[in-house]
């Protein structure tokens, strides 16, 4: 008996821990440990990237790997801090998990089509922006919608995903338009065909990777935003913050960062990689 | 017809198996590992231990009545404040386990009360101390009557680790979504496949629990 | 958490008006339609049990998440353009149906078998017996078990999240993600489930209890 109700005790006290946590929901950092030198230590970078955005980072069926412009990038950083051994470990993340998950340490750093804005600064340190990206809409072939204007009438329904700065965007270029946020891009893909909105809205590169799948379906209205997409790494973490943004510079430099552009956005319809070459 | 042939192409099949066996690791061990909690959790809140027993109740309680994706997020998001950091497969298994712990403690804890009281009275007679009438006699009665209560709960269990796609967790509903959002043309056969895998777990799962009352009664 | 509330509190209280509303719509035709099944199950006609059988199966053993996302996706493409609160809340309605008939039913078996063949005897025909006599019997054995459907519903009712339902669970990842702050949201967001479950929870202990005397 005695014996039970210790383990009863570790039991209810852990319940009680658990529920003290989520009571003070406390937030300061989890370690003030270095996380560059972790990483230096293991070998490995641990990154977050998406796993349902086509370009950027989407998911190999075949072979159970995420595959993309973001991961290739993360991949080349990698190698410039750790050297030619050093392992990218990649967590997949949703614009809705990606910074929870970065602040509590599960991931170093985030690299998932991320749009460097104040509010997020606020929270996490951005590297220098890797991405021009814009806003734009994804409609079907023959929609009345043209531009962003298009949008803003009451009734109309546009969809975004959870957790995506391109949502709060929408609010203000469309205030009358109700918006509709799914989890993940393949939903709000997935939600738009079945005609549940009558347009997607987010980064043009993640829209044109999702025309690339899609043939009926077409990018319209322009870039109405300016989103430079950054690394998001965690506050107090400047020697890894440097090291990313020296290794930015040398891919750059050196035309990794043009090849890997290449790769994935040479042949895209209505994305110009040449203009977006560094 | 088409697209169901090519829906069906080695490559996907073998994709959804990785997520189904993942989703059959979470179920198997959260059933393990609730049964036992669980259980210890109801018969705590019966035998009344002065304080414990109603630390215990409220815990189960408030657990009992939040939606399990609120579970989820709390042990993926917010257990790590407190220095500890689950990975993503853990901390479902954590939530299932936490949250299905909390169900079954009421199961449990209402299957002892429905087993007559005469029956511990009748087993402390015969000298059995009240620890042993418990655990002997009146415990191994209320899980028996409850069998089919708590298979149902664990059949729920299965259903429920689908909820763990928001956190991208590689599972069977995870891997069907990634495959039908790379080709739209898929959605249909990836919802009947999925459909008739849960199904058949399930299923087969609930035909057990009636063998095995049929056996027991 | 002050933040959380005073900051977001319409988007709250939207939620928790979606929330409530999509179970007090799915409680209403999941018990019409659970009744249902429960006495085709019940029927001395074997092609309605097997019916009855199949429908209850079907739903039961198919995650609910998997039938709101179908009702969302598959259904307007082919059938009919609805929303996401109505396919969340139809999916809803279709897998507590299926629970909700087994309550039902183990209500009706329980009634004692003489019931219903005196109604018959004293010139009742089937229904008028299952109706009059059986039925209300069997509703009263099932309160405690199902006010414990409807608190299944509400935290069930959690998967409109999933389909854009703009119920409590959709405005917590909102708010999340707007916020920043995850964990206090979240928070928030529970404190409002409970405050609909817990009370509904002790007051069917509290009937269960009385209901045992």
């Amino acid at each position: 008996m005695k014996k039970l109700t210790r383990m009863l005790a570790a039991l209810v006290g852990f319940g009680c821990l658990a529920l003290s946590l989520t009571a003070c929901g406390s937030r300061e950092s989890l370690s003030k440990q270095d996380v560059l030198t972790n990483d230096r230590a293991s070998n490995t970078i641990t990154w977050g990237v998406k796993a349902e955005t086509k370009l950027f980072g989407l998911m190999d069926v075949k072979d159970n790997q995420v595959k993309g412009f973001d991961v290739d990038i993360a991949k080349a950083i990698t190698k410039k801090i750790l050297g030619k051994n050093g392992q990218a470990k990649f967590v997949q993340v949703t614009s809705q998990t990606r910074i929870p998950l970065l602040k509590n340490g599960n991931i170093d750093a985030i690299i998932a089509t991320m749009t460097i804005t104040p509010e997020r600064a606020k929270q996490v340190d951005f590297s220098d922006s890797y991405f021009d990206a814009g806003q734009s809409l994804l409609v079907k072939k023959g929609s009345p919608v043209k531009s962003v204007k298009d949008l803003n009438k009451p009734g109309v329904k546009v969809l975004g995903v959870t957790g995506a700065n391109s949502v709060a965007n929408i609010k203000k270029f469309a205030p009358k338009a109700k918006v509709l946020e799914l989890s993940d891009y393949a939903q709000a893909m997935t939600a738009l065909k079945s005609g549940q909105g009558a347009a997607l809205t987010t980064d043009n590169g993640i829209l044109y990777g999702m025309a690339v799948q899609n043939p009926g379906y077409t990018v319209v209205g322009g870039a109405f935003t300016k989103e430079p997409y950054g690394i998001a790494i965690n506050k107090g973490q400047q020697p890894l913050k440097d090291e990313v943004n020296k290794a930015l510079e040398e891919i750059q430099a050196d035309g990794t960062y043009n090849r890997i552009l290449k790769k994935w956005f040479g042949n895209v319809a209505g994305f110009d990689y040449k203009e977006a070459a560094r | 017809m088409q697209n169901f042939i090519e829906a069906y192409s080695w490559v996907n099949i073998r994709f959804l198996l990785e997520g189904l066996w993942i989703t059959v690791e979470v179920s198997v061990v959260s059933i393990i590992a609730s049964f036992i909690i669980g259980s210890l959790l109801g018969v705590l809140r019966y035998v009344k231990i002065k304080y414990l027993s109603a630390v215990v109740g409220f815990i189960v309680d408030i657990i009992r009545n939040l939606p399990l994706i609120l579970i989820i997020f709390f042990t993926y998001f917010g257990l790590p404040h407190l220095g500890f950091k689950p990975g993503i497969l853990f901390a479902t298994i954590l939530a299932m386990t936490i949250f299905e712990s909390a169900m079954l403690a009421e199961i449990v804890r209402s299957g002892i009360m429905a087993v007559d009281e005469g029956q511990m009275e009748g087993a402390r007679a015969n000298g059995l101390s009240y620890v042993q009438a418990l655990w002997h006699v009146v415990f191994p009665q209320a899980i028996k009557k409850t069998i089919p209560t708590i298979v149902s709960q664990f059949i729920s269990l299965i259903k429920d680790t689908s909820l763990a796609t928001i956190i991208v967790l590689p599972e069977l509903l995870n891997h069907a979504q990634i495959i039908y959002g790379q080709n739209s043309a898929y959605i249909i056969p990836m919802f009947v496949i999925i459909a008739v895998m849960y199904f058949i777990i399930c299923y087969a799962l609930s035909v057990l629990s009636r063998v095995l009352d049929r056996k027991l009664a | 958490m002050g933040y959380i509330i005073s900051h977001y509190w319409n988007e709250l209280v939207q939620g928790l008006g979606y929330t409530l509303l999509a179970s007090v719509i799915a409680l209403f035709f999941s018990t019409i339609i659970g009744t249902m099944f429960a006495i085709f199950e019940v029927l001395p006609n074997r092609l309605m049990r097997v019916i009855g059988r199949v429908y209850i199966e079907i739903f039961r053993n198919i995650p609910l998440l998997v039938i709101a996302m179908f009702f969302y996706v598959i259904v307007p493409l082919y059938i009919a353009k609805i929303d996401g609160f109505t396919a969340g809340t139809i999916g809803l309605t279709l897998y507590t149906s299926s629970f909700i008939a087994e309550t039902v039913r183990a209500g009706i078996q329980s009634v004692d078998l003489g019931q219903m063949e005196g109604a018959r005897a004293n010139g009742m025909t089937y229904w008028q017996a299952m109706s009059k006599i059986v039925l209300p019997q069997a509703f009263k054995i099932i309160i405690p078990p199902m006010g414990n459907q409807f608190i299944n519903l509400v935290k069930n009712s959690s998967v409109l999240a999933f389909v854009a339902g703009f119920d409590l669970m959709y405005q917590a990842n909102s708010i999340a993600s707007l916020s920043l702050d995850t964990i206090n949201s979240y928070m928030v967001v529970g404190l409002f489930y409970l405050v609909i479950t817990l009370p509904l929870s002790y007051y069917m202990r509290h009937l269960e209890k009385r209901l045992a005397n």
